[in-house]
């Protein structure tokens, strides 16, 4: 179990409960976290569930995948804490994550 | 540029999963079909968002990826011959007199037909617009998401971001006619094929083009006319000339036209009965991701029931006053006949 905070673009934040083993971005999904539009479902084929992971948390969370770093290419503004959130999996060690939400995932 | 107009039993709008296997159940009823979709091949979300994914939930197919169930469709569909039309957006949808209906597509392809089917799932697939603050000014004069005729882009000082193969692709295809050619990409990595990598960088490397890594911060110019963009890299901020831009960020899907065909909606999606899974419209049907009925599950199998029932109430319309037949592929000669086995 963790908890997991996303913070909209503006400002607004959620907090929901995640299980572990499902991903970041059905924790949001699940709860209807704007913003996540998570087109594909999380088959990594969209790049409509990315988020800025805040600093404290980039190692908990660990590195992109290479499926994830290629798809990233069709996110926009992506900088060095983005990730895709459906390839972050919940475990305890990420319980109080917070992570942002871009303005617009397309 | 009007090309003639298409007669036919029937048109179908999207050929994802459902749409393909609306080709079959149509065709075991003697009913001929137009397929049309936006994107450059069949197979909807299937191909376009999971070729690669195993599906489990197909009956008696334990196992099947996207793409592989896709190519089995296609192949099924086959004894019917249906025509596909690729790359069109259907625009307009009209129903004319009794028991004609017109469908117009973006590429001017018109079709006349007697029923329609709409499986257009989760809406067309169109290309991702980056939220670059004031890019719609630019659209259409400077700004293109695709590119349908070549010879436009003719002596322009070309801006293309991204890194797929459509970035590649059309880097490769449009430097011999642009005046100046410039690839943005976030790194210096692509996930497009090699091959078209490996050329480019021979460009790069002959001084024919300019590859910059970075990602676009502001858009210039004003009127629609695009002067150049502002960018940012590892290294710093920097500025490219361009009076032309192409941003390749992959696809999304957007309900599009379907909104305009004044059909009853639920939440964007088609209301349809469960008998015979008809809109408001007699005569257009809906089916697959993009209809609602109480109990709908967005599954392709649903899709594939709803195909056959459809299928039975088209019969009804195209030959007003004939019996319909009920009959198993297994034991119908008449059936295996059309299927090309008997
Ligand atoms: C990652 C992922 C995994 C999935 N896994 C499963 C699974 O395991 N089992 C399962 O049953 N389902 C699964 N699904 C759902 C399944 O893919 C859909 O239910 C199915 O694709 C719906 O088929 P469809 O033919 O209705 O529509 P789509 O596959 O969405 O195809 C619709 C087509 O219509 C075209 N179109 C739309 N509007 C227009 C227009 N105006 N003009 C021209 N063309 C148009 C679109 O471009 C598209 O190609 C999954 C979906 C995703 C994203
Ligand atoms: S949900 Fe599509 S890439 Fe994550």
């Amino acid at each position: 179990m963790a908890k997991i905070t996303f913070i909209e673009f503006s400002g607004t934040a959620h907090e929901v409960d995640a299980s572990n083993g499902m991903s970041v971005m059905e924790s949001a999904v699940k709860n209807m976290v704007p913003g996540i539009d998570a087109d594909c479902g999380g088959a990594c084929a969209c790049a409509t569930c990315h988020v800025y992971v805040e600093p404290d948390w980039l190692e908990a969370v660990g590195e992109r995948n290479e499926m994830e770093e290629d798809m990233l290419d069709f996110a926009f503004d992506v900088r060095d804490n983005s990730r895709l959130s459906c390839q972050i999996k919940v475990s305890d060690a990420l319980d109080g994550l917070v992570v942002k939400v871009p303005e617009k995932q397309f | 540029m009007r090309a003639e107009v298409i007669k036919t039993d029937a048109v179908i709008i999207g050929g994802g999963p459902c749409g393909l296997f609306a080709i079959f159940e149509l065709g075991l009823l003697d009913i001929k079909c137009h397929v049309i979709d936006i994107l450059d091949r069949a197979g909807g979300q299937c191909t376009e968002l999971y070729p690669e994914k195993p599906i489990y939930d197909i009956p008696a197919l334990p196992i099947v990826s996207g793409q592989e169930l896709t190519d089995r469709l296609m192949e099924q569909a086959r004894p019917f011959d249906a025509q596909f039309h690729y790359n069109q957006m259907v625009t307009e949808l009209e129903k004319r007199g009794d028991n004609e209906f017109v469908v117009k597509t973006d590429a001017g392809t018109e079709l006349h037909a007697k029923i329609v089917v709409i499986a257009a799932g989760g809406g067309s697939f169109q290309p991702k617009k980056p939220p670059m603050p004031g890019i719609d000014a630019f659209e259409g004069t400077s700004v293109f998401y695709s590119v349908r005729k070549m010879d436009m882009f003719r002596g322009k000082d070309i801006l293309i971001v991204g890194g797929g193969d459509s970035a590649l692709d059309w880097t490769l295809n449009l430097q011999p006619l642009a005046n100046s050619m410039t690839l943005l990409h976030r790194r210096d990595d692509f996930r497009a094929a090699p091959d078209s990598v490996n050329k480019m960088r021979e460009l790069v490397a002959a001084g024919k083009m300019d590859l910059k890594i970075g990602q676009v911060t502001e858009l210039k110019g004003d009127n629609g006319q695009l002067t150049g963009v502002a960018a940012k890299g590892k290294e710093g901020e920097f500025d490219v000339a361009c009076n032309t831009m192409l941003p390749f960020f992959g696809l999304t899907m957007k309900l599009g036209p379907v909104a305009d065909w004044g059909l009853n909606l639920n939440e964007n999606l088609i209301t349809v009965d469960t008998e015979k899974f008809e809109t408001s419209v007699p005569g257009i049907f809906a089916i697959g991701d993009i209809n609602t009925y109480p109990g709908k599950l967005k599954l392709i199998l649903s899709g594939f029931h709803e195909a056959a029932l459809m299928s039975q109430q088209a019969f009804r319309y195209i030959n007003p006053g004939e019996r319909l037949l009920f009959q198993y592929t297994t034991s119908s000669s008449s059936l295996q006949k059309k299927l090309g086995v008997a």
